[in-house]
């Protein structure tokens, strides 16, 4: 099957973008600077990244559908204020990962922003759940944009008033010409920044002012040094089927009213997890040297002993070292345990470290 | 001026006497990206033609560097393992990789010349 193009397709290509497939979808790993430099220029000032391709469902409904989903989800939304952003996750009865997601509670329902290659399955697993009770929109007519970088709210407010009051995980409408447009301050680089909801129409058009303004396009290639840099997980990479939100160091995205009483998806097993502890953890280690130890390699003890696995590894251009994110026995995840990374066929000293690499930076009190 | 090679694999060699000067073509980084990482032969080491002689990486992958000749490898450019990035920006010049004393001046004839290489580049696209 051919991959899909978003909207902004023709406008990647005009920008010198390179495309690679990414969970169906022909998306830009990079642009004519290169990630490096659009990895310095987000941390700096601001950058523009496609995510079109990321799933947004709208469940609409009220109370009753706030029952259901606290079933399937580990947050107390009764207690979410309206337009607030909760990050979580969709589990199964293991309590292992289908995806990790953004919920946000909206006038007549919530708001899901799913990763593109699970939308489709998380959509069904949702429904079904639910028990196909409420109307459910996996919307292809809107796109998704992210600016993120410390300029963000000072140039989105040369062209759309207000987002620069939101606080972080906070979303609302705006109106940008005559549309209204749904805007979180949110994103996932450890920068501030928002996360723009519009018209497979409009956005071109939105996209085009930013970067008259001084944003710059970057690519899927730098989202990941980003995210990385700031310790944060990548679905099907750091977190996945196998892994569970306690494994995974995540246990702080669960309510911990919900853990006092349960009733949600895969409650037993993290109420065990936490009591009982887990046999791996997820964590940071920094190699001593230059060398990068990316995703597969081999964990050892300092005898020699297989610990565990690396999940994500790269060269941070913010940090000017490698990073890496991986699972090791649950007794050699303390800070500054030392381990060996096996990277072609030779092992190289590393030690477990705290996340995140790069500090992050969003704005909480704007308000 | 000093006769200049290339091969396949998207190395260049600059030939002097029997030393031959070796990096990889701007074409190469290109497609690698930006490089973050460089691993070079030990001094001293006796390459194969075609064989293993170091690794970059850039941000999104590693690939091996091959030696398109056979020798012992006589100097290694110990100024691009701490910047890296000097091999985006002048492959062919201050960023080579390695000399070799040439073992075997036959194997310069499966290489390309310059116009050969640039046709090769563009057709094969990698």
């Amino acid at each position: 099957m051919e991959n899909l193009k978003t909207a902004l397709y023709n406008l990647h290509l005009k920008h010198g973008a390179k495309f690679v497939p990414f969970a169906g979808y022909q998306m830009p790993i990079q642009y004519s600077e290169g990630i490096i430099d659009e990895h310095k220029y987000t941390r700096t000032n601001a950058g523009l990244f496609d995510v079109s391709h990321m799933g947004q469902l709208f469940i609409k409904g009220e109370n009753e559908l706030t029952d259901g989903l606290e079933k399937i989800f580990p947050l107390d939304l009764k207690n979410i204020l309206l337009n607030q952003s909760k990050y979580s996750f969709l589990m199964n009865e293991d309590a292992c990962i289908h995806d990790d997601l953004i919920i946000t509670k909206v006038k007549g329902g919530y708001n899901i922003i799913l990763n593109a290659a699970c939308k489709n399955q998380d959509y069904e697993i949702i429904k079904k759940l639910l028990s196909n009770k409420y109307e459910m929109i996996l919307n292809s007519d809107l796109s998704l944009v992210a600016i993120q970088g410390p300029k963000s709210a000072d140039i989105l407010k040369e062209i759309i008033i207000g987002p620069e009051k939101l606080n972080f995980m906070n979303g609302n409408w705006f109106k940008y010409k005559d549309e209204s447009i749904y805007i979180t301050r949110s994103g996932y680089t450890g920068e501030d920044g928002y996360e723009i909801s519009i018209s497979n129409k409009k956005v071109e058009e939105l996209t085009e002012n930013l970067l008259l303004k001084g944003v710059k396009l970057i690519g899927l290639g730098a989202r990941d040094t980003l995210r990385l840099e700031a310790g944060l997980c990548l679905y099907g990479h750091d977190i996945d089927l196998e892994t569970t939100p306690i494994e995974a160091n995540l246990k702080w995205a669960i309510s911990k009213k919900r853990l006092e009483n349960g009733g949600f998806m895969g409650f037993d097993k993290i109420d065990s997890q936490i009591k009982l502890g887990t046999k791996r953890l997820r964590v940071g280690i920094a190699p001593e040297d230059r060398i990068i130890a990316r995703e597969k390699t081999k964990i050892y003890n300092i005898d020699n002993e297989i610990i565990g696995e690396i999940t994500s590894g790269t060269f941070g251009p913010s940090v000017q070292k490698p990073i890496t994110l991986g699972y090791v026995q649950t007794k050699y995840s303390d800070l500054d345990t030392k381990v060996l990374l096996e990277v072609r066929g030779k092992k190289y000293p590393a030690k477990i470290c705290k996340l995140p690499f790069y500090k992050k930076s969003y704005v909480k009190g704007a308000n | 001026m000093s006769d200049v090679k290339f091969s396949k694999e998207h190395e260049w060699l600059k030939i002097d006497g029997d030393i031959a000067t070796i990096g990889i073509t701007k074409h190469a980084t290109e497609m690698l990206g930006d490089i973050v990482f460089v691993e070079l032969p030990d001094l001293g080491a006796n390459v194969e033609k075609d064989g293993n002689a170091g690794v970059v990486e850039s941000t999104k992958a590693a690939s091996d560097v091959y030696t398109p000749i056979s020798g012992e490898v006589v100097e290694n450019n110990q100024a691009i393992v701490d910047d890296p990035a000097k091999i985006n920006s002048d492959p062919e010049n201050e960023a080579w990789f390695f000399k070799l004393k040439i073992k075997d001046k036959a194997e310069l004839e499966t290489l390309m010349n310059k116009e050969e290489y640039d046709k090769f580049a563009k057709e094969s696209g990698n």
